[in-house]
């Protein structure tokens, strides 16, 4: 299994998109080339306001703009669009449900910038605030299609978004829908629902799985609020011998919960293993060594489904290498911070 | 006024090896915080060669690898405050904030003898506490500041916690001027100045650069003497590549919380960067003829 690598799928893409689109902002915080927009500052000067490190304000100032009409696209990291400006999403954009989009890159531990750069529980806070939606993309295609989805929506948007080499996993004429989740493949055994980056992680174990007549029914999920798409409660309501969910996140508050409160609401069930962060800090390394040290990678889904199964299924890690498409974002640890 | 020649020449010597160790680093690495180095290397020579009084830590220390983070209950987690010498009423202390000059003051800790000579082997590799952006673990680091425009306002607790044990040391802070543009900065300046922090000394590289490149393309800070003292404190404005001039600004008796605005070239020491203004943030090479050159200049540097 191998896919084609898109550079900088954002960069051109959100250009193009804006060309026809003057109420289109971009606000920056001093990382305009690290969230791949400074090519758009030199394409639209008029349309890019620098507002320095100052994350607070520059919430403020979007919601002042998107109350005057303009819809503000705020570029930065995933941490510093939530973390310290909380009330000021809150009180300024999210009450007033404004059209302010926030962009946030290097959403969980993609980063090795360690604990202070990784959104580990910003789906969990985002997703207690009322009127957001939240969108996290999982490759290329929905780098490039998830800008249109978030535009149409009424309110404030915060997207979990990815840079730099980016697989082409779904067809480029397969756009993100919103509140739709993909079905990747379908099965009875277990249920299998991941998003962001873990999709591609977990693509590696699913042919094993499968080669071992594990039947599996795997669901990638873009959207994570709202949190109400049938096809979910469906695949839920199928599993005979487990549900799992796999998140580039803390287990608490974000899809492992989402997934577990419809399931609570519909009666469904059969035990939930949620992988992910289990409530703990992260620190600065590669996403593989993290994923590897925190049971967040492709092997930890092995061991979940064969709990799920109360079976061993002998799949050991030299074939799990074998189905690793690319050295994970090899160039990861250059990319500046 | 500090005219000590010897204190002097062996704070040089801790500069030049901050850019020589820097340069070396990005090289082998594709990579680093160059700029930082060379804007910065006289200031943390200055502080750790001369004006703070730690501690000895016997022979430079062997970086711990990562064991886990502070968890409740657990009090084996350690932190880079070790690197500094035990803490006691008369030493100082040192608060580093912007996080991303890791690698220089690991460096800085390196020449002091600090830090073991190899430590820079350990610098961002899995499992490791030498990371590339500080945390509390990480040598010379006793608290996490890479979310930056954090560490004023915790060391103005410190100060406060070392005015109410009547302790005689300095509470030094080791600032960036991207910090300037944070609201939080003016919130410590602000709250140090009323609690009476008089022991609270600043030192801030003004190199006038960030990220996105010179600062006043990104969001203006000037004037940023003016700024500072109108919120109360003592503001001494200087060249920061100059070594005795930092020392007798950092020895200077004031009644204020202090700070020393260091202006700093963050080319200095390294010319061709020039060629990569206007953005001067991280170093990474274009390819192999910038990196060739680059190792040209190494050898220059090392003659
Ligand atoms: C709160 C916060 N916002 C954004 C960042 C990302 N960031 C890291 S370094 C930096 C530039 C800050 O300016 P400065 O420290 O003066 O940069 P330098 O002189 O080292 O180029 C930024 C914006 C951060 N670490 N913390
Ligand atoms: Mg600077």
């Amino acid at each position: 299994m191998s896919y084609e690598i898109v550079a900088r799928p954002h960069q051109q893409n959100f250009i193009d998109w804006a060309k026809d689109k003057p109420k289109v902002l971009v606000l920056s915080a001093d990382l305009t080339n690290s969230c791949e927009v400074g090519k758009w500052r030199d394409t639209y000067p008029d349309r890019f306001f620098s507002m320095g490190m100052a994350e607070q304000n520059m919430l403020g100032f979007a919601a002042g703009l998107a109350r005057e009409g303009f819809e503000p696209w705020l570029h930065t990291f995933s941490v510093f669009l939530y973390r310290r400006p909380l009330d000021q999403l809150q009180m300024s954009v999210a009450y007033p449900s404004l059209k302010v989009r926030l962009v946030g890159f290097l959403p969980g531990i993609m980063t090795p910038g360690g604990v202070t750069h990784q959104a580990i529980e910003d789906i969990a806070i985002v997703r207690a605030i009322p009127n957001m939606t939240i969108l996290e993309v999982g490759d290329a295609t929905e780098v490039e299609s998830v800008i249109e989805v978030a535009h149409e929506i009424d309110g404030p948007v915060y997207i979990r978004m990815l840079r730099g080499e980016v697989s082409r996993i779904f067809p480029k004429d397969e756009p993100f829908v919103l509140n739709t989740a993909r079905i990747l493949s379908t099965g009875s055994d277990i249920t299998l629902i991941t998003s962001g980056i873990m999709t591609e992680e977990a693509l590696r174990a699913i042919p094993l799985l499968q080669d071992r007549g594990v039947s599996v029914s795997h669901l990638h999920v873009s959207t994570l609020k709202p949190f109400t798409d049938p096809r979910i409660i469906s695949a839920l309501k199928s599993a005979k011998h487990g549900i799992i969910t796999m998140e580039n996140h803390s287990i608490i508050g974000g899809l492992g919960s989402a997934v577990a409160e419809v399931m609570a609401e519909n009666g469904i069930g059969v035990p939930l293993q949620r992988i992910g962060l289990k409530d703990t800090y992260a620190h600065g390394a590669s996403q593989k060594y993290l994923m590897a040290e925190y049971f967040m990678d492709a092997q930890a889904l092995i061991r979940a489904v064969e709990n799920a199964l109360g079976r061993k299924l002998n799949i050991d890690e030299a074939e799990l290498e074998e189905q690793r498409s690319v050295t994970v974002h090899s160039s990861a640890k250059a990319e500046a911070l | 006024m500090s005219d000590h020649p010897a204190e002097i020449k062996e704070i040089e010597r801790i500069a030049k090896g901050i850019r020589r160790r820097v340069l070396e680093h990005s090289i082998a690495n594709n990579g680093g915080y160059m700029s930082q180095a060379c804007s910065s290397a006289e200031l943390l020579a200055s502080l750790y060669g001369g004006i703070l009084n730690f501690a000895p830590v016997g022979q430079p220390i062997d970086p711990p690898t990562f064991i886990g983070v502070p968890e409740v209950g657990i009090h084996t987690y350690k932190t880079g405050q070790q690197f500094h010498g035990a803490p006691g009423d008369q030493y100082d202390r040192l608060i580093s904030s912007p996080a991303h000059y890791a690698l220089v003051i690991y460096s800085a800790l390196i020449e002091t003898k600090r830090l073991r000579e190899d430590g820079l082997e350990h610098f961002n590799r899995d499992g490791s506490t030498v990371e590339m952006i500080g945390a509390e673990h990480s040598p010379g680091f006793e608290t996490t500041t890479g979310s930056l425009a954090q560490a004023l306002s915790q060391a103005g607790g410190i100060a406060l916690a070392r005015k109410l044990k009547k302790e005689k040391g300095n509470t030094w802070v080791f600032m960036s001027d991207g910090e300037f543009q944070e609201g939080q900065t003016y919130e410590a300046l602000q709250a140090a100045k009323f609690h009476g922090l008089d022991k609270l000394r600043v030192i801030v590289d003004v190199n006038l650069n960030q990220c996105d490149g010179p600062m006043d393309t990104v969001m203006r800070i000037e004037p940023l003497a003016d700024r500072i003292r109108a919120f109360g404190w003592d503001v001494t404005v200087l060249d920061g590549h100059d070594i005795p001039a930092i020392l007798a600004a950092a020895r200077e008796a004031t009644n204020n919380p202090h700070v020393l605005l260091c202006y700093t070239d963050p080319v200095r020491g390294l010319a061709i960067m020039e060629e990569r203004k206007p953005t001067l943030h991280y170093l990474r090479f274009t390819g192999a003829d910038e990196r060739a050159k680059y190792e040209k200049a190494y050898q220059e540097m090392v003659k």
